[in-house]
């Protein structure tokens, strides 16, 4: 029998990576990406940015999905196709809810049909949890949120996962797995985040410091690996190991914070999102004034494996690629030590 | 610079000099300017606690309240302790000197598990977490008590830091007793601890509701010099303190699973009350007067 994987969202880049890994793997003899827009141009290397992966162009709504899954005895799914914010001029937020909320509704919807699927593994995120201050410090797979967010990336991620809840509950025969990934963060990663701290000024909220969780790209493209490949039923955590203080982030950027309070803060970010610099979400607001930790013993014990990048290790990784860190403050300190010591 | 070669510092420099002294401050400013160290889960910053918060307190500790820490060996050296204390004062002074006193006193870093109101405020709520506290939540109390660390609760709550002077040394209602739940699944001792001195650092004798509710805040107190005074008001008034650790009660003898057994949770909450009220009366009548004549 021949093992055929189907990747959604293949046209991002934690998607290639993750098809482009499962193709080069013993385990599946055939990888289908889909997406619902074409994948960027090659760009030398091995010739196609794929590799190995077929791409197949699909329509959200309609009969695509259903009859690749059908026509190539798909076994293992691999939903990545969540967007974190309405891409520039792709239709804004309404055009995000149809992509993220009823492309899952679809993909789940042909899976429940199918007699071949017997894998189903779903990239959600952390923010389901929400952010405030009066939820616990650490959030583990079983915590309810304690206000359920009531915007964009969040929510959709929320009712993605009801969907999911509900496919498993009528296919118990099909292992389901739901991933929460933290923010992620590496060199080739492009999200509201990483242009935040991209900027050569970092504005902050007055009086908050949020704790960020960060996993590296390869961390989150392995973790995907692990769990398309074997089952792992079930709903984890993803994130490296520790958190950074927002502030303590900054820092490492050596690039000036600006500490304003919070409706300037909210002013500024939506002047940024108008001109768009920085898109920064409601929810995303929230992150930036009450952080969010999760705990990640889950992961670990179900795979044995930790990730490689702790949180620090993986925004600095990211801040080597954009040319690392400005030495400004440390070389401030530097000069008061010697002024002092008087050499 | 060579008139500070060889020259001894104070108490604290151990045989250091201030060359030495210097250098580490150098060190640690360019690892804060730099963001190298690091953070728990919790926020809690341990460099910046040791060193900046802890020690804009330790003046008030040693020198305005001249605080004295008895029954240290009731707190255990180095695994998970649950710290049960009264609660007084208006402003939470005695959370503040019960940390200095736990990290000084006895090495270990105090867990204290806040309000909801610290951590909806800004500053408070960050500063609260960078030196180790977090909010009352069964959560994250059990997830400290695992990794063993030293948490403190004070289960009277707002009922006890802002009763009416006249009430002092009076214990008011404990809570749900969710903190014995706590620690019976963690397995670890209570350690019941009594603060004497924090009730005459603002004497609260009157209240001013509507504000209060205007504020969004528990109370908004009169003292005998606030709001009079204005700012100075809020000098609190240099009492002598006592801070008692008691006899730890065990509760690894429970099975975990008996944490969800409501009836004898309730039983111990009110044993631990009881046992804190007789520690508070026993340690008021052995500090004697708040404002001790000073002896030169």
């Amino acid at each position: 029998m021949t093992r055929t994987a189907l990747v959604t969202g293949v046209s991002g880049h934690i998607g290639a990576r993750v098809a482009i890994a499962l193709a080069a793997g013993p385990e599946f003899d055939r990888v289908i990406g889909v997406d619902t827009a074409p994948p960027p141009p090659p760009s030398g290397e091995d010739g196609a940015v794929l590799g190995r992966t077929e791409f197949v162009r699909v329509a959200l709504r309609g009969p695509d999905l259903v009859e690749v899954i059908r026509d190539a005895d798909v076994d293992t799914v691999v939903h990545l196709s969540l967007v974190s914010g309405p891409g520039g001029g792709s239709g804004g937020r309404p055009a995000m809810k149809e992509h993220n909320v009823i492309g899952t509704m679809q993909l789940l919807a042909a899976c429940q049909r199918s007699a071949t699927v017997r894998r189903v593994v779903v990239r959600s995120t952390t923010a389901v949890y929400g952010s405030s201050p009066h939820a616990p410090a650490v959030f583990t797979e079983d915590t309810e949120p304690v206000e359920v967010s009531h915007h964009g990336y969040a929510r959709d991620a929320t009712e993605v996962e009801t969907y999911v809840r509900g496919f498993a509950r009528r296919r118990p025969d099909v292992t389901t797995t739901t991933l929460r990934f933290a923010t992620l963060m590496g060199p080739r990663v492009d999200s509201p985040l990483t242009r935040y701290f991209s900027q050569p000024v970092l504005p902050t909220v007055l009086g908050f410091d949020p704790r960020l969780q960060f996993v590296h790209e390869d961390d989150a493209v392995e973790v995907l690996c692990r769990m398309a490949r074997a089952d792992h039923p079930g709903v984890f955590n993803v994130a490296g190991d520790g958190v950074l203080l927002l502030s303590q982030a900054v820092r490492r950027t050596g690039r000036p914070m600006v500490p304003m309070p919070s409706p300037a803060f909210r002013l500024v970010s939506g002047l940024a999102r108008g001109a768009r610099l920085v898109d920064f979400s409601p929810e995303q607001l929230a992150l930036m004034s009450h952080g969010r930790a999760v705990d990640t013993a889950k992961l670990a014990a179900e795979l044995g494996w930790r990730p490689k990048y702790s949180t620090a290790a993986a925004f600095d990784d990211f801040l080597r690629s954009r040319g690392g860190p400005g030495d400004l403050p440390r070389a401030l300190v530097d000069w008061l030590a010697d002024f002092v010591t008087g050499r | 610079m060579d008139d500070f070669q060889g020259r001894r510092t104070d108490e604290n420099g151990g045989g250091r000099t201030a060359d030495e002294r210097l250098a580490e401050l150098f060190a640690f400013l360019r690892r804060r300017v730099t963001g190298d160290y690091e953070v728990d889960e919790f926020g809690f910053d341990p460099e910046l606690n040791e060193k900046v918060l802890l020690e804009a307190l330790r003046p008030l500790y040693r020198h305005w309240f001249r605080v004295e820490a008895l029954g240290l060996d009731n707190v255990p050296a180095d695994s998970g302790a649950l710290i049960v204390a009264n609660h007084s004062g208006t402003l939470p002074m005695d959370a503040l000197m019960l940390q200095v006193a736990v990290h000084d006193e006895l090495g270990r870093a105090l867990r204290l598990l806040g309000a909801h109101l610290v951590y909806q405020l800004p500053v408070l709520g960050h500063l609260a977490r960078k030196s180790g506290h977090t909010l009352a939540c069964p959560e994250d109390a059990d997830r400290l008590l695992r990794k063993g660390e030293v948490v403190g609760v004070f289960p009277e709550g707002f009922k006890g830091i802002g009763k009416p002077f006249s009430e002092r040394y009076r214990l008011q209602r404990f809570g749900r007793g969710g903190f014995v739940a706590s620690a019976i699944k963690a397995g670890v001792p209570i350690v019941p601890c009594a603060i004497v001195g924090a009730e005459e650092i603002y004497p609260k004798i009157g209240d001013i509701p509507p504000l209060a509710r205007l504020l969004g805040l528990p109370y908004v107190p009169i003292t005998p010099l606030f709001p009079w005074l204005g700012p100075l008001g809020l000098l609190p008034l240099p009492s002598k303190w006592l801070i008692e650790f008691g006899e730890p009660i065990r509760t690894d003898t429970y099975d975990p699973a008996e944490a969800d057994d409501p009836m004898l949770v309730f039983d111990l909450t009110d044993h631990i009350r009881e046992t804190m009220q007789g520690q508070l009366d026993a340690l008021r009548l052995r500090r004697g007067p708040a404002f001790p004549p000073v002896s030169l």
